[in-house]
């Protein structure tokens, strides 16, 4: 009970560093919002995604990249923001200082899978706001396309989260983390569909892509975002739900076990 | 017999080829102050993170509060107060912030309030940790190593940084906590600091205790005899004697009246413990040859 008791409160101490740092607060929280707005307005004259041959119907650019911004985000609050900030945390003396009390390195987690959890709902909500008021994106009514926005989301983002604790273990220093971690994400977030349409990528890309989990976050925010017609271009023609909870599910058990495995309060011995 | 809280038997930590430390013992008894001496690189903070279970030994028993350190739960770490040699972290919190929250930690913490004025940063404690100067910073690792009343406290170079003023403070604080009763192991350079807050001392040098005891025998009797110095016709004159008195007497009787220059010294810790690690080093030269 004390474990969960003290994450509650690392998770109010995290939520406060977080936005006392600006930097991470530009790089990771308002990230997707500055992405969505570049594309938005970059591609404003261009006539709109899936038109019919007249140039009437289809989406506006603005639209199309909205499930993608969502997956980013997802991705980028959990796997890039904690892989650094745990690796800096490391690094700088942090970790060694809380692995000298009796905090329970169960608490640490919770503290920041919930400062991840709050900073992610803020940003979304943020990110569909900006989409629906400043890019008159149109958002799904049905209540069952929100249902599965919500699991998605969650479950997407803790996977995020137990994969930016794990690859929290790679960089050797705090310094080399943000030089470890972010071509990573980025190379991921090309080939995941969350700039470049999906179904242009070449198949043998596709199939990488798709070992993956942001492939699938994408996926499942475009069977939210997108309008039913956008379905048949999918690479399988489905949305393909089932995938994308199995998909991300076997990621999120991978990452508990490697964090089980990897990660100490500082590195024993070097 | 109450059990001591630290007890360390002929540890060894290697890494690859070289040895760090090479079969050090000693014990801390129960509300004693014992100081680590020794140059840098000597294996003070290698033994110190040993007994705080940041490192594994590499043979040797080590025993803190009756519990091996490579095995201490929450509930051992609960005990203990860990005051590290350096901290680099970005502070975006207030000193006020951070102390309540690592409070929350400890099943029976002191009052926040009482261990900032305690420090000395009563009027920073609404300043962010990354605003505070260098020893300020230092005073914030000291409070957030008393903060959940630690029966064993570590000391590693706690006042490096601190103005003569701080050092006082700090004194004060560490007098205060040993008449609490808490035990404290402390490392430092500055052996005036030693001599004033330790009851003993361990010296090591290459890894090895060249010397342990109360403060005021170290080094043994013969490295503390007294000293007496007077100016006799015109020139400096010296005089190691273990009846100082008698001399500077004998001195008065001679000279018909006060002795000019007349000084009677003791080394001091620093003299003794430079000795003794002068001599150490000395010793591994000659062996090298």
């Amino acid at each position: 009970m004390k474990t969960v008791q003290l994450g509650m409160f690392r998770i109010g101490y995290e939520l406060k560093l977080y936005f006392r740092q600006g930097d991470s607060v530009f790089f990771t929280f308002l990230f997707p919002i500055v992405m969505l707005s570049i594309f938005a307005v970059a591609f404003s004259t261009t006539e709109n995604v899936g038109a019919a041959p007249d140039g009437s119907g289809g989406i506006s650019w603005a639209a199309f990249y909205v499930p993608g911004m969502v997956a980013a985000g997802m991705l980028l609050s959990g796997v890039q923001n904690l892989a650094v900030d745990i690796a800096t945390e490391k690094g700088d003396g942090t970790l060694k200082r809380l692995g000298g009390t009796p905090l329970p390195v169960f608490s640490y987690f919770i503290g920041k899978i919930g400062m991840v959890l709050v900073s992610s709902v803020a940003q979304v909500l943020l990110l569909l706001l900006v989409a629906r008021f400043a890019f008159n994106v149109e958002l799904p009514t049905e209540a069952d396309k929100w249902l599965t926005f919500v699991w998605v989301f969650f479950f997407g983002v803790m996977t995020s989260c137990v994969l930016g604790i794990a690859l929290s273990a790679l960089p050797r220093t705090g310094k080399s983390a943000t030089a470890v971690v972010i071509p990573m994400v980025l190379v991921l977030q090309f080939i995941s569909g969350v700039y470049l349409n999906f179904a242009q990528l070449p198949e043998w890309l596709q199939n990488f892509a798709s070992i993956f989990p942001l492939k699938w976050m994408a996926q499942g925010m475009r069977s939210v975002f997108l309008p039913a017609t956008f379905e048949a271009a999918e690479s399988s023609g489905s949305w393909d739900l089932g995938l994308v909870a199995l998909v991300m599910g076997l990621w999120l058990v991978a990452g508990l076990v490697l964090c089980r495995i990897t990660f100490r309060w500082i590195r024993k011995d070097s | 017999m109450t059990l001591c809280p630290v007890q360390v038997r002929d540890l060894k930590k290697s890494y690859g080829s070289f040895t760090a430390v090479d079969g050090i013992s000693f014990d801390i008894h129960e509300g004693e102050t014992f100081a680590l001496l020794g140059p840098n690189g000597a294996g003070k903070s290698t033994t110190i993170e040993i007994l705080e279970g940041y490192r594994d030994r590499t043979s040797g028993e080590v025993r803190v509060l009756g519990v091996d350190p490579q095995r201490g739960g929450l509930d051992w770490k609960a005990q203990l107060g860990i005051v590290l040699q350096s901290t680099g972290e970005s502070g975006n919190v207030t000193v006020l912030e951070q102390l309540n929250h690592f409070a929350s930690y400890y099943p029976h913490p002191r009052k926040v309030a009482d261990v900032i004025e305690a420090v000395g940063l009563g009027s920073k404690a609404k300043t962010r940790i990354s605003k505070l100067s260098g020893g300020q910073r230092r005073r914030v690792d000291v409070a957030l190593g008393i903060i959940g009343r630690p029966k064993l406290l570590f000391l590693d170079e706690p006042t490096t940084g601190f103005d003569p003023e701080a050092r006082r403070q700090f004194w004060d604080l560490i007098k205060e906590l040993k008449s609490e009763g808490t035990t404290i192991l402390l490392t430092t350079h500055y052996l005036d600091e030693a001599a004033m807050l330790a009851d003993r001392a361990g010296v090591i040098a290459g890894g090895t205790l060249v010397d342990i005891g109360p403060i005021d025998e170290i080094g043994g009797a013969s490295a503390r005899v007294p000293l007496v110095r007077w100016r006799q016709d015109g020139a400096d004159h010296a005089e190691r004697t273990s009846e100082p008195a008698a001399l500077a007497a004998r001195l008065f009787a001679e000279h018909g009246g006060e002795v000019p220059g007349l000084e009677i010294t003791r080394p001091s810790l620093e003299d003794i413990y430079l000795d003794m690690v002068g001599a150490h080093a000395a010793g591994l030269e000659s062996g090298a040859a």
